[in-house]
């Protein structure tokens, strides 16, 4: 399956290789791969390569960059991708609670994904937003404060949300 | 979140009713009002502001900011880049991402003129991943500046050319480390580089560059405004200014406060921050982010700063504050500190990337049940193994605060080997 970028994401594209001096495009590798995730949902052997030739740079040079980081992914996510922050100060005020909500109400643990794919869970490393903990964040949406009473009520608007065809995944 | 400045009221300004993030708000408070003046100004008067202001870096070493800029070679045929660090990950830590997102022009007026001090044209501002909103907004903050005309080529009429790029993240603490940054903004995984040379002599695409966190550079141009000696005077003799600090944990009011460097800890948290949840006795603080060793309830009654909270064994650090109260255990704490540097060392050098694993694995150990006589020391020795032999400062920060549990409450590990292991806590 080849890819290439869209026109929208094309002239994305284009934008963010105007950041970066022309002879160290590489620069320009994180953006271009959320670029792919983006239009794909993740990335695939054939939109790293496609990156690694418009940037005039190796694919395991591509691959290495793609491999480092926790928010470039290789496989998809469910419709709602809950990072649920575990780190001290989400701890102290049970971000483990909001784990156990997530087994109880979505059938999942860190790592996984439903069955139909409407949700994915995943413990991560401290968002900066300690002085509101705990903290999910669904997406791309902060959710700050949270307690086991608020989590679950925004489980429930995510669980019976109506997800159109053209929302992918 | 609880926002506020108990005392002082330069850096912390939202819940004023205000919006900054609009440009014409932002300029109807004084900002960029005083932009064109100071661009004709010569670039080592402001600097020289900067040094006078004892403004130490932010980002939690605390390195004097007019110092660093002046390491940047005199005259360079390459370009000097200006590299903005908003990749805030310091767990306990949450003052950055205030700037990026409720004042992102007081960051920006920041930038240009930091960059017009250290004669560049080109400013970075690295922006963690997950901060999309954050990213948006000073996306749109920026083009509104060169809508505006406060950005680009000859700036209202002065004659300096300046461009500012935001650049993403993309999930991963170390690339808080200002050359495992720039190895990122290059486009590559996010390996600390060895040190020399610095940043300021072969940074960023090879050229002279400063890295300064978010809050360092928004201080820049409050200093321009009140003027150097009257910010350092606000803090103590070798600390300058005001800071934001936050506090979460197990305290009634967590939140972020801009308090004058120096402010008495246990009266950030049993004034300011309203004392201790429910209550509830103190155990243990962490004074500025999880690599900062942990205080007793008796080693607190200190001032914040850099030197201060040195002097007693650990660091200001960010000023990230982490309250921890009883009952808490300090295994289940540290085992989540450590898991932390467990994951985020970019496994670059043996001793933290094989290390922060043992470490993890033996206060894991404790908490199930599996530890063995003798992994108490072994733990501590472990975390000495780790300290002073790493490319970077991740392995000491990793090594620190196992280190101080291990000191300060080494009756909890010996409990939980008495007990096989931790009681579940709910």
């Amino acid at each position: 399956m080849s890819f290439e970028f869209s026109k929208e994401m094309e002239a994305r594209f284009t934008k963010a290789l105007e950041k970066y001096p022309t002879e160290h495009k590489k620069a320009a590798l994180i953006p271009a791969l959320y670029l792919v995730q983006e239009q794909h949902g993740y990335l695939t052997i054939e939109g790293m390569k496609y990156i690694a030739d418009r940037l005039g740079i190796s694919a395991s040079e591509v691959l290495n960059t793609a491999t480092f980081y926790t928010l470039l992914r290789m496989e998809p996510h469910g419709r709602f991708h809950l990072q649920v922050c575990t780190n001290v100060s989400c701890f102290l005020r049970g971000s483990d609670d909001l784990i156990r909500l997530i087994r109880e109400k979505c059938g999942i643990g860190p790592g996984e994904m439903s069955d139909d794919r409407r949700f994915s869970c995943e413990e991560v490393q401290c968002l900066a937003a300690c002085g509101t903990a705990p903290v999910v964040q669904v997406n791309w949406d902060y959710h700050e404060d949270l307690s086991t009473k608020s989590f679950s009520s925004l489980l429930d608007t995510l669980q019976s949300h109506e997800i159109s065809t053209s929302e992918g995944i | 979140m609880v926002k506020g400045s108990p005392t002082s009221n330069h850096l912390l300004r939202s819940g004023d009713g205000n919006d900054y993030t609009d440009l014409g708000v932002y300029q109807k408070a004084g900002g960029y009002k005083k932009l064109k003046e100071r661009l004709q100004m010569s670039q080592d008067t402001i600097r020289e502001e900067v040094v006078k202001a004892n403004l130490r870096g932010r980002g939690g070493a605390g390195f004097p900011a007019g110092v660093k800029w002046g390491f940047l070679p005199k005259d360079s045929e390459k370009p000097t880049y200006l590299v903005i660090n908003a990749d805030e990950g310091e767990p306990g830590t949450f003052k950055d991402r205030y700037f990026l997102n409720s004042d992102p022009h007081l960051l920006l007026e920041g930038c240009i003129l930091s960059a017009y001090a250290i004669r560049s044209n080109v400013c970075y501002i690295y922006t963690r991943g997950e901060f999309y909103d954050e990213l948006q907004v000073i996306d749109k903050a920026i083009a509104d500046l060169y809508e505006a005309g406060l950005l680009g080529k000859n700036i209202l009429g002065t004659g300096y050319d300046l461009d500012i790029y935001q650049h993403p993240g993309a999930g991963s603490y170390i690339c808080g480390e200002e050359t495992a940054l720039l190895e990122s903004l290059e486009g590559k995984a996010g390996l600390p580089r060895m040190k020399p040379p610095f940043p300021a002599i072969v940074g960023l695409f090879g050229c002279p560059t400063i890295v300064n966190n978010v809050e360092t550079i928004a201080a820049v141009p409050i200093i321009l405004e009140m003027g150097g000696e009257k910010f350092a005077a606000l803090g103590t003799e070798r600390n300058g200014g005001t800071k934001l600090f936050g506090i979460s944990g197990h305290v009634k009011k967590p939140g972020l406060y801009e308090l004058p460097m120096g402010f008495n800890m246990k009266k950030f948290i049993y004034e300011v921050a309203g004392g201790t949840l429910d209550d509830r006795p103190l155990k243990a603080i962490i004074p500025g982010g999880s690599s900062c060793p942990m205080l007793t309830p008796d080693e607190i009654d200190i001032p914040m700063d850099f030197d201060s909270l040195k002097s007693v064994g650990s660091m200001l650090g960010t000023g990230g504050v982490i309250a921890i109260c009883e009952p808490t255990s300090m295994i289940d704490v540290i085992l989540r500190i450590s898991r932390f540097y467990s994951h985020e060392s970019c496994g670059q050098c043996t001793p933290c990337r094989e290390g922060t694993g043992w470490l993890y694995q033996l206060i894991k150990g404790f908490k199930d049940g599996t530890a063995r006589p003798g992994d108490i020391d072994t733990l501590y020795n472990a975390a000495e193994h780790i300290d002073g032999h790493t490319i970077c400062a991740l392995g000491p920060a990793a090594a620190w605060p196992v280190q101080s549990v291990v000191r300060k409450y080494r009756h909890e590990f010996e409990a939980a080997l008495e007990n096989g292991g931790l009681a579940e806590t709910a």
